[in-house]
């Protein structure tokens, strides 16, 4: 199973943090899980030009190459002026219709304020729903307070996280067996 | 439809076009040399012409995986190699091209062919060409109208003053030499959606539509679009011949003939496109109402002769060697065109 850890900003270090443990999750529960962690603050990504994914070259050809590829995509991101920020809508701009066909999405969310609570409900889940993604539908959502420099402090915070990785896990192996069944119906 | 060389008393046309892929076989795995594949695609021309087949055509990609960007070239010798099947392009791109100089190759293809070229120009759906050719992707659309148009205008005025943003101004230029009859055939590429066909029609040019998969009603939409803005641009709609291009497989059931196909679909889409096909989208390709020409001989002439009911189209196309496919395969699906398909529409969309 190959997994794709999206840290989705370029600015601040609670979403990064938050994805630093979730790849210590995934290592601890499913040592065989082939993972990558893209942190989109180490990349230089190109704005989306409308070209198909795989003409990019560079920083924007290997990061969209790699996330086509993935069979599960853990998205983290903070929320900005009530949005997801342009370095994940990019992202999203540059690959195809369709690419999270096949692919669980799952959702970890940093924000400074409750307030952003429903940001993903409203404006993250419909991309992926547009996007065919198979969503899991509970994500993670952390408050500032939650960190203190570079650190997570709740405990309640990693325990969400280790479901998040197990309910990302769970679901990829469950689609998979469903589709190959599916197929193989088909007989062609 | 006489500008169009199309007689409609003779039925709807029926032809064969390659993009000129270049992919392994996914069952080998293995994939023939270029020298090869340009050659088998000569062949299969020579094969569809000689079972009666009314067109055959190929297209340019400027990347890999593709074999024939000089497609006017691999065009020319297919001229030579034919006697009676019409030659097209399909698509040429013109916005990355100097519309002068593709006039010139073919117009000259028509003179080798005596009378059997077209063109239909395209902006290009993969679009590496334009960092090959020195282009600017931000142009993509201004660049393919303007040197459409230009392109129309030579094909209408032996004499040409022109000026506009992406080539010189021509004055009082004369692009030699002239096709045998003084012009060709010139369509626009459509890829399915109505955007694009409503173009074609304002400007009264005839329509290249492209589909990949789903309901043919669908892509009714567009064919009604591209009517009315003709309609609207002051031309007779009646007159402006629509032709329909896409995947086509017939095999002696359709169960063999989706087994037979979707390998070379898939893998093959996989590479150029970076998506395969799901199997659940192709499985409703065999549905009688779905756009795609799988299956069997039989229900192949009912699909297509349903989707004539619904476009009243002049010309149908079929793509049957994307992804590798072997070519003894080519070979039987052109005797079964020939010797089962074609007979039927011809009988039963020839126009008294």
């Amino acid at each position: 199973m190959k997994i794709v850890a999206l840290s989705g900003s370029n600015v601040g270090s609670k979403t990064r943090t938050a994805m630093d443990y979730t790849m210590k999750a995934i290592h601890k529960k499913n040592p065989e899980a082939d993972v990558t962690l893209i942190d989109l603050a180490e990349y230089d990504v190109q704005f989306s030009d409308g070209r198909n994914y795989l003409e990019y070259d560079g920083d924007t050809g290997y990061v969209t190459k790699t996330i086509m590829e993935a069979d599960a995509i853990i998205i983290g991101t903070p929320i900005f002026q009530a949005s997801i920020p342009a370095t994940l809508k990019n992202i999203f701009d540059l690959l195809p219709v369709n690419a999270l066909r096949d692919k669980v999405v799952s959702i970890l969310v940093t924000a400074g304020s409750q307030k952003h609570y429903l940001v993903v409900e409203h404006q993250l889940k419909p991309i992926l729903g547009y996007m065919k993604a198979e969503i899991v539908q509970t994500y993670v959502f952390i408050e500032e307070v939650n960190f203190y420099r570079k650190e997570i402090t709740s405990d309640d915070v990693f325990l969400r996280i280790d479901r998040l990785v197990e309910d990302t896990v769970v679901l990829t192996e469950t689609y998979t067996k469903i589709r190959e069944a599916k197929e193989a119906e088909y007989d062609f | 439809m006489e500008k169009y060389r199309i007689d409609q008393s003779k039925g709807m046309e029926f032809g064969l076009y390659t993009l000129g892929d270049h992919l392994p076989n996914p069952l080998t795995g293995e994939r023939i040399s270029a020298e090869q594949r340009i050659h088998e695609i000569i062949e299969l021309a020579k094969l569809a012409d000689q079972a009666g087949l009314d067109f055959f055509s190929v297209g340019e990609s400027h990347q890999e995986y593709f074999a024939t960007q000089a497609h006017a070239v691999v065009l020319s010798a297919i001229a030579q190699a034919t006697e009676n099947i019409k030659i097209a392009s399909s698509s040429t791109i013109i916005s990355t091209s100097d519309p002068v100089r593709v006039y010139e190759n073919f117009a000259t293809l028509d003179l080798i062919s005596k009378g059997r070229a077209e063109l239909v120009a395209g902006r290009a759906s993969r679009i590496g060409l334009f960092d090959l050719l020195g282009y600017n992707v931000r142009d993509y659309e201004e660049l393919f109208e303007e040197k459409f148009d230009l392109l129309r205008k030579i094909n209408e005025e032996e004499v040409v003053n022109w000026s506009g943003e992406y080539r010189a101004s021509l004055k009082n230029a004369k692009v030699l030499p002239r096709p045998k009859n003084g012009s060709l055939p010139i369509w626009r590429a459509v890829g399915g959606s109505p955007a694009s066909a409503i173009k074609a029609g304002y400007a009264g040019v005839p329509m290249f539509m492209a589909h990949l998969g789903g309901p043919a009603s669908v892509f009714k939409r567009t064919v009604d679009a591209y009517r009315e803005a003709a309609e609207r641009g002051g031309f007779d709609p009646t007159e402006l011949p629509i032709a329909t291009a896409g995947f086509f497989y017939a095999a002696d059931t359709s169960q063999q003939a989706l087994k037979d196909l979707y390998p070379h679909i898939n893998e093959g889409m996989k590479k150029t496109n970076g998506q395969g096909f799901p199997k659940q989208h192709f499985a409703q390709g065999v549905d009688p109402h779905n756009i795609m020409n799988i299956g069997s001989p039989q229900e192949i002439i009912e699909k297509i002769l349903y989707q004539h009911e619904l476009f009243g189209h002049q010309r149908y196309i079929a793509q049957m060697d994307f992804g590798g496919m072997p070519f003894d395969k080519l070979r039987k699906n052109i005797e079964l065109i020939g010797t089962e398909i074609l007979p039927a529409i011809k009988k039963h969309t020839a126009k008294k």
